[in-house]
């Protein structure tokens, strides 16, 4: 046991010199990235950081209060629907955005009534029906999903000069940043560390005076918020939207990140959505061989390390701190 | 009446499916405590093996024979050399349900690659559109095979869980693995037995299915999304719970896409399920779990 008795180190973002050093490069390499990099790439790393939302909200769920959802994609239906409409009605993009998250995280409020009684597979299962149901309701009702030829939303007008791949790449990555900021500090405040608390244990967190109804609810809203942020996000990149993009492969995705790159783990997050976007991009050549290569790469990670990318990337980094002794 | 006589029957067809397909996910989660999400691939497979040995002129109990030790074959070996696997390194029980997903993307990429995305057709010899009249209804000669499959196959998993050794020492070993094993009952083996019985039994469901709908490479989607809210509206640890759950799914399914909307059928039967889970949250059969602090 470690007698600690001031946790200022503990909160403090980036503890150690080289850790800001690292968090430095990484984000002027970030900013670079458009100047020296094709289009395609940029891109590539565009869709990354939208996934990085939608895949940390994902996280907050599954790895901190270990509730399973497997209805991702509806909220993410919900969101760039949401998104699309208020975008139709001359909102602005921000707000539009807020909007979107805003009624995913209503959506999220009602599916975690359930998550009150329901526990592992018994949550998954009614949470699956909530992706397929809002599937069906967006695919049947035409008024909700904009017709047969889905929904067309405007594109960002370019800013500073900028071209609108890189607009849109540097206020994705803006955004990024500023979840990230905000995931940081849920996990590291009372809300985050009563999500643990449910996770590890619902019956003693109520004990120790956790509200489970209020931090069930809230872990669902702030998940479903993301979620929201995420699909409006990915809306208005595709520039069309139709309700066969979000369907139960979608929230399968969502899951499948959330495990490869690391439960309850940030960066984790954003290994994962770059895992579960980069694979098929790397293996694009063998087009029919991509599901098969994606879950062979499952297989091979889990096995191998069953903690995840983010896992794995904790144990090189222990290995360098300890050389050469070990 | 009569026609809802009808539409009952035609919703215990489907369920008889259901049933199928809720009894083997529901065989796996008891032994292993996996939901398999490859449970429906698994069936697509053996079902695609079915169509290719059926166009090259092999009989019909071939076909289905050999369908039946591939889907099992598959299990099995995914459950030795992987599951197991996964579980000496320390897996945990979200990893290994994503292992199962894995598979299924394989199953699915590797369908796709040897067979095609184009939708076919399966040379069946019992027909759809020969039909008996029985008192009021009417029934098809595949929906009388389909419910007669379900009813078999439900009976042998029950003679084979219930009143042989093997069934002993599964239940034994869903019951308690550390127990069983001190008991010296070969676990593995058990285990294997319970996800190449649990495949058979999907792919039985996918043989009948396959004549009603086209085959193609998703088309165990949504019966195995169905078999699997059934199950957990039966319960996921109680088998009888699965045919139960299937049953009343089906039933209500054809009564919801006749009486309400044919468009929300499918959206009605999981919210069916929904209301049902917060009234009774283990499933209608299923044995209420006492949580240790």
């Amino acid at each position: 046991m470690d007698l600690i008795e001031s946790y200022a180190q503990d909160l403090r973002f980036a503890r150690r010199r080289i850790t800001r050093a690292l968090l430095g490069i990484l984000l002027a390499a970030l900013v670079a990235l458009p100047w020296v990099a094709p289009d395609h790439a940029v891109f590539l790393g565009t869709l990354i950081a939208l996934y990085s939302i939608g895949v940390m909200g994902q996280n907050l769920l599954i790895g901190y209060t270990g509730q399973i959802s497997f209805g991702q994609a509806g909220f993410l239906a919900i969101g760039a629907f949401a998104f699309g409409h208020m975008r139709g009605w001359g909102a602005p993009f921000l707000v539009a955005l807020a909007g979107a998250g805003g009624v995913a995280a209503l959506a999220g409020v009602v599916v975690g009534f359930p998550s009150l009684r329901l526990k592992g597979p018994y949550l998954s299962i009614a949470t699956l029906g909530f992706g397929v149901a809002v599937y069906q309701v967006f695919v049947n009702w035409e008024v909700l999903s904009g017709g047969r030829s889905g929904l067309s939303i405007a594109r960002l007008t370019p800013m500073l000069g900028l071209t609108g791949t890189q607009t849109v790449y540097y206020t994705y990555v803006l955004l990024l940043a500023v979840f990230t900021l905000a995931t940081y500090n849920i996990v590291s405040s009372y809300v985050g560390r009563a999500f643990v608390a449910i996770r590890d244990s619902d019956i003693a967190a109520e004990v120790h005076g956790v509200n489970l109804t209020r931090y069930k609810l809230l872990a669902f809203a702030i998940s479903s918020f993301y979620a929201g942020v995420h699909g409006a996000l990915y809306a208005q990149v595709l520039g069309h939207i139709e309700p066969q993009i979000f369907n139960i492969g979608e929230s399968l995705t969502l899951f499948v990140a959330v495990i490869i790159g690391g439960v309850a783990s940030i960066e984790g997050s954003i290994l994962g959505a770059a895992f579960v976007l980069l694979v098929p991009k790397v293996f694009s050549e063998f087009r029919e061989m991509v599901p098969i290569v994606y879950g062979a790469t499952i297989l091979i990670v889990l096995i191998f390390e069953p903690r995840g990318l983010f896992g794995r990337w904790l144990k090189a980094r222990l290995y360098f701190q300890l050389w050469p002794f070990r | 009446m009569e026609k809802v006589l009808q539409y009952m029957l035609t919703g215990l067809a489907a369920g008889s499916l259901y049933a199928l397909v809720a009894l083997g996910v529901v065989l796996i989660y008891r032994s292993t405590r996996v939901l398999n999400f490859a449970h429906g691939d698994i069936a697509t497979l053996a079902t695609f093996v079915a169509f290719s040995l059926l166009t090259n002129r092999y009989s019909f109990p071939v076909a289905l024979a050999s369908s039946l030790l591939v889907g099992a074959a598959v299990g099995v070996a995914f459950y030795v050399g992987v599951l197991a696997k996964a579980q000496r390194e320390g897996a945990n029980l979200l990893g290994m349900v994503i292992l199962t997903l894995g598979l299924a993307l394989i199953i699915q990429g590797a369908v796709v690659w040897w067979w095609g995305a184009e939708p076919v057709s399966l040379p069946f010899p019992i027909s759809d559109t020969r039909t008996y009249k029985l008192g009021p209804v009417v029934v098809s000669q595949l929906s009388i095979a389909t419910m007669a499959a379900g009813l078999v196959g439900s009976f042998l998993l029950y003679l084979l869980v219930q009143k042989t050794r093997l069934g002993l020492a599964m239940r034994a070993t869903s019951e308690n693995v550390m127990a069983a094993q001190t008991l010296g009952i070969p676990t593995r083996m058990v285990l294997s037995v319970s996800w190449g019985v649990a495949s058979a039994l999907g792919v039985v469901a996918g043989i009948f299915l396959a004549p009603a709908l086209l085959l193609d490479p998703f088309f165990m989607l949504d019966p195995f999304l169905k078999g699997f809210a059934a199950a957990v509206l039966g319960g996921l640890n109680s088998l009888p719970g699965a045919v139960v759950g299937a049953v009343i799914l089906g039933v209500a399914e054809s009564l919801t896409g006749a009486y309400v909307s044919i468009q929300f059928k499918n959206t009605l039967a999981f919210l069916i399920i929904i209301v049902v889970l917060l009234l009774r949250p283990e499933g209608l059969l299923g044995k209420e779990f006492k949580e240790r602090v």
